[in-house]
């Protein structure tokens, strides 16, 4: 297992130096130069120079590049130039928004994805498994930031139960701070669900043709033993693939759903940086987010050699 | 399910018909809408569905209906775009991976990798920095983010192929690189191509409609659902009927293109239905 590890860690390493090159590429090298955009028309052509000699950008790409990595592998993503702050710090004080989101998304996603999935497949072609197959269709073609809009109009608008969009913080209490996040978290977990029953399914109908089930069932071991040692164990390695990926568009649907319901978050953060054209901020989330999904993807690989160890030898 | 009768085949049959229906609508509205889509009328605004006005109208009196089917075509033209882009892209980082292996390989993987870490919306917001967000913006995005899924395919397709006796022949009768590649291989690698470009289109259009609605994509006044969508937010409460057709139209085709992925997936790869 430890060089399976090692292994990945190499691999991570490699992905994630690709990342920065590739924020770094669109941000300081496509646009030509970077200071005149954050300058935007209005600037003269002094104070368009002093930018750029106060960013650095005077310097080669290269040096440019390794400076910019080694400071972000320090922490330090630069200063917004909207706010004057730290980019790091700002995106710390935007983390208690999106992470409770994100969690609150997920374990809805897998509360509901895992069991109507298993039920779809133990249900094959009977009206259990149609009906959860026409949910997941539908789930899969309704936009989660529709689903949003739809679900203020029913239970802000019509409904008067909750409020339409703003975080309540977490300084009163846990439960507002809940409450503000529920409708965006049924929004983005319950559609993103969508998918991952399909995959549920499908995995665990390929395993309950195998042989040992079959084998199992003759010996007279239970159908909840049955599905819950023999079938879900072997059924997971597609389950986790589509759940990892899924849990990186959670954090990409995160910065809609932000949108749709004032939320706070680093989504937003984001969408200002790009209006106030506050480069750094951009550059610092979105490596932020990409690094995030990587090393989602990096969990995601480990887990394969804990629920298959053929994975770790190959 | 009566396989190798596509018309027999329900999932198909009906993703089909709501596909076509949507292709028909968006070329319609180049030459018909029941009226002027970019018509604003200051006595008519935010009204119900009616005769006159069935999906009724938006805040600047248009009509929605109207709005709604140019609306499509915005939503075919950056879908095929973008699957064009992650197509092109993606198989050519592929064929660069499974054919020369070796460090190439290695680092055209941690790019693909490294990609994967940019689903549309990001790399919509880094564009959006430093160009002016736009149509073309949504289309490149979203077409990155398609990268990934038609490398990983290629790739193992090569991986698989290039060993194969009828190449192995090809290169012993003296065929070159570029002709193994286009002529022997490639073609063989087409059927998953197309099942994945298929199931690529209707992320395409939802990611469309996402990033117009953030404002990072179809831009004003050109009719976008996204963007039609993020006009109702800020008028829930007055027209509700307003949020509920574009959302509509965007739910119904994504439903139509997963069918039919999915029928193409079952009649084209019997061993995934």
């Amino acid at each position: 297992m430890r060089r399976y590890v090692l292994r990945r860690v190499a691999t991570l390493v490699a992905t994630l130096f690709f990342v920065s090159a590739l924020v770094f590429v669109v941000i300081r090298v496509l646009p030509g130069d970077p200071a005149l955009i954050i300058m935007g028309t209005e600037g003269s052509p002094e104070a368009v120079a002093r930018l750029r000699e106060a960013l650095g950008l005077n310097r080669p790409l290269a040096v440019q590049y390794g400076d910019w990595l080694r400071r972000a592998l320090a922490g330090d993503l630069g200063v917004s130039i909207q706010y004057d702050v730290p980019v790091s710090r700002l995106i710390l004080s935007r983390l208690p928004l999106t992470l409770p989101l994100m969690l609150m998304a997920a374990t809805l996603m897998l509360l509901t994805a895992l069991p109507l999935g298993l039920y779809a497949a133990t249900r094959h072609r009977r009206v259990g498994d149609y009906a959860a197959m026409v949910l997941s269709q539908v789930g899969i073609a309704v936009p989660s930031f529709w689903a949003g809009l739809l679900l203020i109009l029913l239970f802000s608008v019509r409904l008067g139960w909750v409020q339409s969009g703003g975080f309540a913080g977490w300084a009163g209490g846990v439960w507002p701070g809940v409450r503000s996040l529920l409708l965006p978290a049924v929004a983005l977990g319950f559609f993103q669900a969508a998918v991952l029953v399909r995959a549920t399914r499908s995995s665990v109908l390929d395993v309950l043709r195998e042989d040992y089930v079959r084998t199992a069932r003759a010996k007279g071991v239970s159908e909840v033993r049955v599905l819950g040692k023999h079938t879900l164990r072997n059924a997971l390695i597609p389950i986790v693939t589509v759940a990892g990926i899924q849990l990186g568009q959670l954090m990409a649907g995160s910065i809609i759903l932000e949108s749709v319901f004032a939320l706070p978050g680093i989504g937003r953060l984001a969408l200002g940086a790009i209006t106030a054209r506050d480069l750094p901020v951009v550059q610092g989330v979105t490596l932020f987010v990409a690094s995030c999904i990587v090393l989602i993807n990096f969990a995601v690989d480990l887990l394969y050699g804990v629920l298959d160890p053929r994975i770790r030898y190959e | 399910m009566s396989r190798g009768r596509p018309w027999g085949h329900r999932t198909f049959a009906l993703g089909v018909a709501i596909t076509a229906s949507l292709v028909l609508t968006a070329m319609l509205s180049l030459v018909y809408t029941p009226q002027d889509p970019l018509a604003m009328s200051i006595t008519a605004r935010l009204r119900a569905p009616s005769a006159e006005h069935p999906f009724g109208t938006d805040q600047y009196g248009r009509d929605v209906l109207s709005r709604v089917m140019r609306g499509a075509l915005t939503s075919i033209a950056v879908g095929v775009i973008a699957v064009g882009i992650g197509a092109a892209v993606g198989v050519l980082l592929g064929i660069a991976s499974g054919y020369t292996r070796g460090w190439l390989d290695e680092a055209c993987m941690r790019l693909i990798d490294a990609l994967q870490g940019f689903p549309a919306i990001l790399s919509a917001l880094l564009f959006a920095a430093v160009f002016t967000p736009g149509v073309v913006i949504s289309m490149v995005a979203i077409g990155i983010a398609f990268v990934p899924a038609f490398a990983r395919l290629t790739r193992a397709a090569f991986l698989e192929l290039a060993p194969r006796e009828f190449v192995v022949a090809a290169r012993a009768l003296g065929a070159r690189d570029a002709r193994l590649v286009l002529r022997h291989i490639l073609p063989n690698t087409l059927p998953p191509l197309i099942i994945q470009a298929t199931t690529s289109f209707p992320v395409a259009i939802l990611a469309e409609a996402a990033l117009a609605y953030l404002g990072l994509g179809t831009q004003p006044p050109q009719p976008s659902w996204g963007l039609m969508l993020k006009d109702a937010q800020n008028f829930l409460s007055l027209n509700p009927w307003f949020a509920v057709f574009p959302g509509g139209a965007i739910a119904l085709t994504v439903l139509g293109l997963n069918l039919l992925g999915d029928g193409l997936r079952d009649l084209l790869d019997p061993k995934t239905a």
